[in-house]
């Protein structure tokens, strides 16, 4: 099996290394955009799939990522003493202090990577240490979506507002526009798709990773075999708004633009979609399933624009009732474990993660029915 | 005699002003079994809550080795060697019978250290040593979920052993088994007793003598009698309130 899928991933990973030779440019920049996505994907087949985390707000952190590093960009193609565009219209004379680090573009990458990660972190041990879970952190993290893109569509003459960021000219010395550039970015999407595909699945691979999935199967079991799971999570769900955080910036400069409609509530809640569609419990699966329902969106939506979301919702319907261990779990289906056991599927309660059973404690029964 | 391990003093919990356990004592020695019964809300399964921490006395003290546990987190109670098997079967229903072990049986509770793929040679030593003691180890690579309800019912056993917890808590361990699987379960028990001290709550009378240890009878939050299984089951009291009652519903049952 392990072999199997060593070799399964060598094969897609020369054909991905292969692709500018026989895909055009307009489906390359499409691929290398949607591949950028598929890390955030692995993120949350790692949190949802395996520690059965259900974050409904992921487009937070890849939305931190993407614009802690379209700040740099916006800076890097300004001329001495000029202000970004929208910053003039807005009336602004100054640069404001919030944006002067990102002058720097490794305090931009740097800071595209921590703060997303260490928000994460924060929030997780403030709700996973008072055992806030299930339903109730998957709504938090979505309001936290909303917030965030309200406020910056509300900080205009900051952030540029509903309208996000564009117009880079180009990064770390390269233009943007240039069609080298372009497939250079795709390569290093490529490769930082396989370097954050070998972490995760070696993270999966340890005690750590089995100990999560012990978690989602048994909180309280786990617990009361003198476990906090609270850390466990807590790393869990870091990392993944890590990878979130990641895919922003290569998203970012893939695609040459940022803005609050592509980090809000509809954007996270398709992100897990794809994953859904792909296999929650499975890394191959949850690449597969974003550029699956990716690209399905590119050619449905050119063709019958009114009719993607339609679909979408019906995808997922699908999904949830037929398939609810996705693609992966379909191909699990037919390729059995070796030593004939194959996995039981995972109950299906997409939207409730599984969760404990047991608490809180109750009276056994009253003491009145006792007496009967 | 020896320092008891555990020592319940005059607990009381309440539940919104209904006291599911009342001014309860109880003292458990090491290396010994010690058999709670008791009709339904009687409070058996409310005294192990209290002991392990997942619900907090108004009043009263529970002492582990000594040491106040009473105000403690649930993972800290069971780090300092206290470990309970749940009444429904809680196993980890996705992973291999082995992994269900090994969640157990590993020394390192910190999420760092879990960062490696295999476990020491010693615990897996370890985990190989509990999987033939509940009759597991060709079924090591099976999914839990996949088990029958008495094999499920000993892999929890197995893990809270795996712990190697000084006191272990078993909440009707051999519920849903046949009478041959219960008269396996007492004999594992007994082996064991020789390394662990053992709670054991259980309705069956038949279960409770094959263990053939002192008995605590629990009423409506209150302790009714601690004794030999004899006495208790001489005791008029009990064979009003508890007896005479199972023996009806054994019979409603039939």
């Amino acid at each position: 099996m392990r072999r199997i899928e060593n070799l399964a991933c060598g094969i897609a990973m020369a054909l991905l290394l292969l692709a500018p030779m026989y895909v055009g440019p307009y489906n390359l920049s499409l691929l290398g955009r949607f591949l950028a996505m598929g890390i955030l994907a692995m993120g949350i087949a790692l949190v949802w799939g395996n520690a059965g985390i259900l974050p409904l707000g992921h487009g937070l952190f890849f939305g931190l990522g993407a614009y802690a590093l379209a700040m740099h960009l916006k800076l890097a193609a300004l001329g001495p003493g000029e202000l970004p565009d929208f910053m003039q219209w807005n009336g602004l004379d100054t640069l404001p202090y919030l944006w002067v680090p990102f002058k720097s573009s490794a305090v931009s990458l740097i800071a595209a990577a921590i703060i997303p990660t260490a928000f994460a972190a924060a929030l997780a041990w403030l709700l996973f240490h008072r055992r806030v879970g299930g339903v109730y952190f998957a709504i938090i993290t979505q309001a936290l979506a909303l917030a965030a893109t309200t406020f910056i569509i509300s900080q205009q003459p900051y952030t540029g507002g509903f309208n996000g960021l564009t117009d880079f000219g180009n990064a770390f010395g390269f233009t943007l526009a240039d069609q080298q550039t372009q497939t250079d970015l795709y390569f290093v999407t490529v490769v930082v798709l396989a370097i954050a595909f070998l972490v995760t699945r070696w993270l999966l691979e340890t005690q750590f990773g089995k100990l999560l999935r012990a978690i989602r199967d048994g909180e309280n079991r786990v617990r009361f075999l003198g476990y906090d799971p609270a850390p466990y999570k807590v790393v869990a769900f870091a990392f993944s708004s890590l990878l979130a955080a990641i895919a922003g910036v290569l998203f970012t400069l893939n695609i040459g633009v940022i803005s609050p409609a592509m980090i809000g509530v509809v954007p996270s809640i398709e992100m897990v979609i794809w994953v859904a569609v792909g296999g929650r419990e499975s890394l191959v699966g949850a690449i597969l399933g974003t550029l699956l329902v990716n690209f399905a969106k590119d050619k449905v939506s050119s063709a019958f624009p009114q009719l993607w979301l339609y679909m979408m919702g019906a995808l997922f319907v699908l999904v949830v009732t037929v398939l609810p261990d996705g693609l992966g779990g379909l191909l699990r289906f037919f390729v059995r474990e070796p030593r004939g056991e194959a996995r039981p599927t995972v109950i299906t309660r997409v939207l409730v993660p599984i969760n404990d059973e047991e608490l809180p404690a109750k009276p056994e029964k009253s003491p009145l029915e006792s007496n009967g | 005699m020896a320092e008891p391990l555990l020592e319940v003093e005059n607990i009381t919990v309440s539940f919104e002003g209904f006291k599911a356990l009342d001014g309860v004592n109880l003292k458990v020695f090491p290396t010994s079994v010690e058999v709670v019964i008791g009709s339904n809300g009687a409070g058996k399964s409310t005294l192990m809550d209290a002991v392990i921490g997942r619900v907090h006395p108004v009043a009263g003290s529970v002492r582990f080795k000594g040491d106040e546990i009473t105000k403690l987190p649930e993972f800290e109670i069971v780090r300092r060697g206290i470990c309970r098997k749940f009444q429904t079967p809680g196993i980890l229903p996705t992973l291999t019978v082995e992994e269900n072990v090994i969640v157990a049986a590993k020394r390192s509770r910190g999420w760092l250290s879990g960062l490696r793929r295999a476990i020491s040679r010693a615990e897996a030593a370890r985990v190989s040593e509990i999987l033939e003691l509940i009759a597991l180890s060709e079924k090591r690579r099976m999914v839990a979920a996949h088990l029958a309800h008495g094999a499920k019912q000993w892999l929890e056993i197995g893990m809270v052993v795996a712990s190697d917890a000084d006191l272990l808590l078993l909440d009707e361990p051999a519920a849903g088994m046949t009478y041959q699987e219960r008269a396996k379960t007492a004999d594992l028990i007994k082996a064991l007793a020789q390394r662990h001290a053992f709670v054991v709550i259980d309705h069956d009378m038949d279960f409770v003598e094959q263990l053939n240890a002192p008995v605590t009878v629990l009423h409506q939050g209150r302790l009714l009698r601690q004794g030999t299984i004899e006495e208790v089951r001489n005791d008029p009291q009990v064979q009003a309130v508890y007896l005479g009652r199972a023996e009806e519903d054994n019979v409603a049952h039939a």
